[in-house]
């Protein structure tokens, strides 16, 4: 449950923190030498002044002429090598962790930006181990996973700062890059570009979780959509397909197959609702779909006229699709 | 003087609907009880008195980009392209004759939340009014029905010369 770049858990975020902290470090040190140095000179300067005239100790001696260009000289010098080693260590630690090319057998992802959500395509050769999602990417620890990512708007930006560096995708134009998780958790992610009005709340979870449980949820999540059991989830599929979610929202199983939102199908599972903005439960559930625009004003969920009694009726049966 | 005169653009400003974003809408006005498109002018036994169903988004630049948005998500597109027709009927009309069912907002609300025969589907309790109301200012801007400062001066697709948009002569559908 961690969004920060100093909780680093893969190979990629580990590398810019080592590299941040050793920034961090070094320009902290030379900071405190050049303030102490200044502190010493000021104090010196000032008993100089109260023993002779300020001329005196400027007389154009030949010796400290030439000691102070020294010190002068070897300063800078040292600064400009300091600084020329940084921006190797910066560019070549930059290098590795936007490579692109994934290692040999990673788990294919693509993301697509949109506004104000992240839709979430599990790449196959075989077309029935394709698998779409919204908002919540699992991955299994250990493996590479090799991240495509697209925009379908406006330029959006990929970052899991616990796994990565952010990654802008463009519209029109794939980004390709790698990550690894190497502890199992929950890692938030964010968009990272200005995006509109809701770019804020346009955020996603990594749930990394070892080989086994990830095939688990990834089965799971392949089959279609559990069949109402009672009268009142039965009402709510109902419900659902006649109203207008259905022309946006796909549950697979069903009729409703619109790729324009998020897919449904097991919507029951996944930990937020409306792209990261409130945790999944029945009540912020049925105050989204009534009223969406007070939740995230201008979002591109639609303010569907859903009458009181068929609220319940259809909250039910979303909630039942895990 | 010279308050009355900043008065006076204020005063604009509210007037200025092209600017105006409702991203809550209030409940639009229903338009498919009694059709109330009236869809032809032509009755039996005289005129019949035509309805006053006025499109709440009308020369609001916000609803034509979200309506051309819907268009595309909702596939109207599938079967009109973008205005220049296929499956379906071009819906960027030289003449206001050209319109089958009325051109009028009134009258394209009506045909979007109804349907009509041989292939338009009935979007009613499908497409949420105030979307329809969307859709029909984006369909209007298409032939250049809308209040020019309201449209994009420079269109995505296909758009409607406005030299070539003849009066509604005979008053065909209005």
């Amino acid at each position: 449950m961690t969004q920060s770049v100093w909780h680093a858990s893969g190979y990629n975020a580990a590398q810019i923190r080592e590299l941040a902290i050793f920034f961090g470090l070094l320009l902290t040190a030379i900071f405190l030498i050049v303030e102490v140095v200044a502190l010493l000179v000021l104090r010196r300067r000032h008993r100089g002044i109260q023993q002779e005239p300020l001329e005196a100790s400027h007389q154009p001696g030949s010796g400290t002429e030439s000691k102070l260009r020294t010190v002068v000289g070897i300063s800078t010098a040292v600064t400009v090598l300091i600084l020329f080693g940084l921006t190797i260590l910066s560019v070549s630690v930059g290098k590795a962790v936007t490579a692109s090319v994934a290692p040999a057998g990673s788990l294919k992802v693509e993301v697509t930006g949109k506004q104000w959500w992240w839709a979430v395509r599990y790449a196959s050769d075989d077309a029935s181990r394709v698998l779409l999602t919204a908002n919540e990417i699992h991955i299994p620890v250990g493996r590479p996973i090799a991240m495509k990512g697209e925009a379908e708007d406006v330029i959006h930006s990929f970052w899991v700062p616990s796994l990565q560096g952010k990654r802008d995708l463009i519209p029109g134009r794939t980004t390709q890059e790698w990550l690894q998780a190497s502890q199992p958790g929950e890692y938030r992610g964010q968009c990272a570009e200005f995006c509109g009005l809701q770019h804020a709340h346009m955020a996603f979870w990594v749930i990394a979780e070892p080989a086994d449980q990830f095939q688990a949820w990834f089965d799971h999540q392949l089959q279609p959509a559990v069949e109402p059991t009672d009268e009142e989830t039965q009402r709510g599929r109902a419900i659902f397909l006649r109203s207008a979610c259905s022309l946006c929202h796909a549950i697979r199983g069903t009729d409703a197959a619109a790729q324009v939102g998020p897919d449904l199908t097991h919507f029951g599972s996944r930990r937020t609702i409306a792209a990261g903005t409130l945790p999944n439960n029945k009540g912020n559930l049925a105050g989204w779909i009534a009223d969406p625009q007070t939740i995230k004003p201008g979002t591109h969920m639609a303010t569907v006229a859903i009458q009181s009694a068929e609220m319940q009726p259809l909250i039910d049966y979303l909630e039942s699709l895990k | 003087m010279r308050y009355i005169a900043v008065g006076c653009c204020l005063l604009t400003l509210i007037a200025c609907k092209r600017e105006v974003r409702e991203v809550r809408p209030s409940p639009a006005v229903s338009g498919i009880l009694g059709d109330a498109g009236a869809e032809s002018a032509l009755r039996p036994a005289g005129e019949m008195a035509h309805q006053n169903i006025v499109n709440p988004y009308e020369g609001n630049a916000y609803a034509i980009s979200e309506g051309q948005r819907l268009f595309n998500w909702y596939n109207c597109s599938g079967c009109h392209a973008n205005g220049g027709g296929g499956i379906g009927p071009p819906l960027i009309k030289k003449d206001q004759r050209d319109w089958i069912y009325g051109g009028e907002p009134s009258n394209i609300f009506d045909t979007i939340m109804k349907g009509r025969p041989n292939g338009m589907p009935t979007w009613g309790a499908k497409i949420p009014e105030y979307q329809v109301w969307q859709i029909v200012t984006y369909v209007r801007s298409l032939s250049r029905l809308e209040p020019k400062s309201a449209t994009p001066a420079r269109s995505d697709t296909l758009e409607q010369k406005t030299s070539t948009i003849r009066p509604d002569e005979k008053g065909a559908a209005h």
